[in-house]
């Protein structure tokens, strides 16, 4: 067989298993279509290069195989061919480019009426911290972590006394709603990722980072963490919750703030002094 | 350049050393001058024992090999650390020894023997070694001694990390990027010895890497033959010289963060290490910056893949050409463009980084530099297909792994286009998209290359050809297995199934990539065991393979013209050749043979008309 036929078969077999797969994206839970467009544009215009390049090359070697005395050209350079396939290249390369940088520039840009969530993620789990009535987080420090203040918020800060703690993994967010996701790490790198959502970040310690994106569907989804952390990074698995915004306030309403912690851990010291006291 | 065509009565300056400008009336030995050698030739050491000869060689024909040969070695070690990998993805529980500890340092070793001490040693460690004196005319490299060192702190490094396997706790496990903290932290295997002897082995590595370096790039500087002028240097050459170039400007940044993390490591510095609150417990660490080893790390990274692309692209250029039996295309464009991708390629390094917290006003720059890399790269892609329009292709297992080899790179480099445009990659990054992407376009596609290139020149080391037989049946099963190993693995990626997961457990979207992992399995070992039809082919052709006699592919480069073959320690003999013309004069019209060498004097095809180039 010329092995032509087998190149060919390997392009023709690319494009139809891309038609046909059923592995594809899983449906979209959020506002960021637009990078399934730009990855569906990158697909159009680079399949294309990918189909004409093989194709061009399976045509040679079909039309060009080895033959004694057959006539070759001779042609080191032709400027004019090389400048239009240099200005071909370029425009397609804009093409892609500048899409994708529009989106981009939403993606780093929060809209103002985001709800912050702050993602705290450690080996191997997550925690979630939201900001009270204020709408500010306190701030919280590595250092001040303590079994008392598992956020590490700085007890100075007015700002972190009304914060809500969710010491568990399931996180609730309100359908059609922003949320700008900040993301903490107590130890080392881990990535707060919905493959529904298509955006994600590393959490890195020491530092706090950001993304953002507007759940638009009711549902449940998995969160895996997306950047190698350790041993039991495939196990780091949290659940978001997407709900209605009745749904989302009853839940809302049942967390702890900081200073319902506080209260409750000097009611239980006061206690323990009055048992000590009396044992006295 | 058609305008200047040469007409019948000037038919002769073309590739003919300096331009005379006037042509007409001079005599052969005119338009046959080059000019003279400006050095003496150098002094070569001979060795007489055995051990100077084959163990602490000088010549670095030798040395190229035993650099061959122990790559090829880890590049077995990192094969069968894949199947292990492998195995665990498709059917997991089978086999019990693997754990996740395991499963990570198997991920680690595989990643980072393959990408350093695997293609990056291969290329220039074995075929700069052999090729680069052969190719510009030199007796051997500049500096033999250093290159003898060098080749034995390459073995030394290789030694330390296979040791990391024998050392209690095991290799390190923390990804072949090593990222701190977790590299040394407790969380993550091997993160005591592992991980130490991981950061020694690249430190030496490093070490050796340049001296052999300095070497390449001082000898195709310094030591071409009368007549090599730098636009007449095969593509080969060009490719391995600005690959070299990158490494002595990237390998460092490896070293110093391989000697900070060390330090971190051993003396609880904090270079790379924040504040840090593990198993409750606050370390003695504070300040350090994860990221800016991560800047450190692809700032080596990045060029990494092109010093393992550079040289390919040269191989190929120079492989396509001699089986087409016609010119490379557009080769000023070709060294233009290698040059190019390389100065380019120190700009581009974040573009692994778009998720990793870094500023996120980097990633405009950084998505802009990553796809203008795409246009000189397409152009190499374009002039290797416009190579084989016209041309006269001989079919053979050399032609067959090129023409892999540019299906497999132009895959992997618009799957690249995707990951380089940072809201695309934002989806995709961190999952097996990623996976599939680099192992197609710096894995298959350079080992094609590889592969192609040892069937080319394996005549001229061993002086036997391989089998024809044998190497189509090991390009088929190359090709089509790893293809159908990496294409559908992109699709594993729009899925969202995140790479370096142990298990994928039951998640609804995972549970349908099952079968696929299955599959690819199966193809991984299949592929896997395709390699021992090649050496295989390689041991028996040894002894019984065809005899090749002197250039046995017809082609025009240097390294075929030795006087003996294979060539003896030392070259060429009596006399160094003198260059008249680039090596790419095939099927020159007017010409008696399809193919003139670089040392045909004009004056000896004076019918020929050789273009002006």
């Amino acid at each position: 067989m010329h092995p032509g036929i087998i190149f060919l078969g390997v392009v023709v077999g690319s494009v139809l298993f891309h038609i046909f797969t059923p592995w594809w994206w899983t449906d979209i839970a959020s506002n960021w279509g637009a990078m399934d467009d730009t990855i569906n544009l990158t697909f159009w215009i680079g399949g294309g290069v990918f189909i004409l390049v093989c194709l061009f090359m399976v045509y040679c070697i079909f039309m060009f195989s080895y033959k004694e005395g057959r006539k070759v050209e001779y042609k080191p350079e032709d400027h004019k061919l090389e400048k239009i396939l240099t200005i071909a290249t370029t425009v397609g390369v804009i093409a892609l480019l500048a899409p994708g940088l529009i989106v981009y520039n939403n993606y780093i840009n929060t809209p103002k009426n985001a709800l912050q969530v702050e993602v705290n993620a450690w080996q191997w789990g997550w925690q979630y911290r939201l900001p009270g009535e204020d709408g500010i987080l306190g701030t919280a420090q590595v250092a001040k972590i303590t079994d008392d203040n598992p956020f590490g918020i700085n007890l100075d800060d007015p700002n972190g006394k009304d914060d809500i703690l969710i010491e568990d993994d399931v996180l609730h967010l309100k359908t059609d709603r922003p949320v700008k996701i900040l993301l903490r790490s107590l130890d080392v790198l881990h990535n707060y990722y919905v493959p529904q959502f298509r955006a994600k970040m590393d959490a890195i310690p020491g530092i706090i980072t950001y993304y953002w994106f507007e759940p638009n569907k009711i549902g449940e989804y998995e969160v895996l963490c997306a950047e190698y952390c350790g041993v039991g990074h495939y196990a780091m698995r949290a659940k978001v919750i997407v709900e209605s915004e009745g749904n989302y306030e009853n839940w809302i309403k049942e967390q702890e703030t900081f200073s319902d912690l506080i209260a409750k851990q000097e009611s239980n010291e006061s206690k323990l002094t009055l048992v000590a006291k009396s044992n006295d | 350049m058609s305008d200047e065509y040469n007409q019948k009565n000037t038919p002769l300056e073309a590739q003919s050393s300096e331009t005379m400008t006037d042509i007409s009336g001079t005599t052969s030995k005119d338009i046959d001058y080059v000019r003279p050698a400006e050095l003496p030739e150098q002094d070569l050491y001979h060795g007489h024992s055995f051990i100077t000869k084959w163990v602490f060689c000088q010549d670095a024909k030798v040395i190229g090999v035993q650099y061959f040969l122990t790559a090829v070695f880890t590049g077995i070690v990192g094969l069968v650390l894949s199947w292990l990998m492998r195995l665990q993805l498709g059917y997991p529980d089978l086999v019990p020894f693997i754990t996740a500890e395991h499963y990570y340092q198997f991920v680690t070793m595989h990643g980072m023997i393959m990408v350093v001490y695997f293609l990056t040693a291969l290329f220039l460690g074995g075929f700069g070694n052999y090729l680069i004196p052969l190719m510009v005319g030199a007796r051997d490299m500049v500096f033999p001694y250093v290159n003898m060192v060098s080749f034995w702190m390459f073995f030394i490094a290789v030694c330390v990390l296979m040791a990391s396997f024998f050392v209690p706790g095991g290799p390190t496990g923390a990804g072949w990027t090593l990222y701190p903290p977790q590299a040394i932290l407790p969380g993550t295997p091997g993160s005591n010895m592992g991980i130490i002897l991981m950061l020694a082995s690249l430190s030496l590595f490093v070490i050796g890497f340049t001296m052999g370096g300095l070497n390449y790039i001082i000898t195709i500087l310094q030591a071409r033959t009368r007549g090599m002028t730098l636009m007449r240097m095969p593509l080969t050459i060009w490719g391995i010289f600005t690959a070299t170039a990158l490494a002595m400007l990237a390998f460092p940044a490896l070293l110093v963060s391989c000697i900070m993390m060390t330090l971190d490591k051993m003396l609880e510095t904090s270079f790379f290490m924040p504040a840090i609150i593990q198993a409750g417990e606050v370390l003695d660490y504070g300040g350090g910056s994860p990221v800016l080893f991560q800047h450190l790390f692809w700032f080596f990274g990045h060029p990494e893949v092109y010093i393992v692309a550079l040289p390919a692209f040269g191989i190929v250029s120079d492989l396509i050409s001699v089986h087409a039996r016609k010119n490379i295309f557009g080769y000023r464009m070709m060294v233009w463009a290698i040059v190019g991708i390389g100065g380019l390629s120190f700009f581009v390094w974040a573009h692994h980084m778009y998720v990793s917290g870094m500023n996120p006003w980097f990633g405009f720059f950084f998505a802009t530099t990553t796809l203008i890399i795409a246009v000189p790269t397409a152009l190499k892609v374009y002039n290797w297909i416009i190579t084989l329009f016209r041309a006269n292709i001989r079919m053979n297992t050399v032609m067959l792994f090129c023409l892999g080899f540019i299906v497999t790179f132009v895959n992997g480099g618009i799957t690249g286009i995707f990951l380089g445009n940072v809201a695309v990659d934002i989806p995709l990054s961190d999952t097996y998209f990623v996976i599939a992407h680099f192992h197609m376009v710096m894995g298959v596609a350079p080992l094609m290359v590889i592969m192609g290139a040892v069937y080319h020149w394996f005549p001229l080391v061993t002086g036997r050809m391989l089998s024809e037989k044998l190497g189509k049946w090991h390009f088929w099963f190359t090709f089509l297995g790893a293809y159908s190993i990496y294409f559908p693995m992109h699709y594993l990626g729009f899925i969202g199934v995140p790479r370096r997961y142990f298990e994928m457990y039951d998640s609804p979207y995972v549970a349908s990539a099952t079968g696929m992992n299955e599959f690819i399995t199966v193809a991984a070992l299949i592929v896997g065991f395709a390699q021992f039809i090649f050496i295989y082919n390689i041991v028996t052709s040894l002894s019984i393979g065809k005899p090749a006699g002197k250039n046995p592919w017809k082609a025009n480069s240097l390294e075929w013209l030795t006087p003996e073959v294979p060539p003896a320690h030392g070259n060429w003999g009596e006399k160094l050749p003198v260059i008249h013309r680039w090596p790419y004069d095939f099927n020159v019209p007017g010409a008696k043979e399809d193919y003139i060498t670089q040392t045909t004097p004009p004056s000896e095809v004076m019918s020929a008309e050789v273009e002006k180039t």
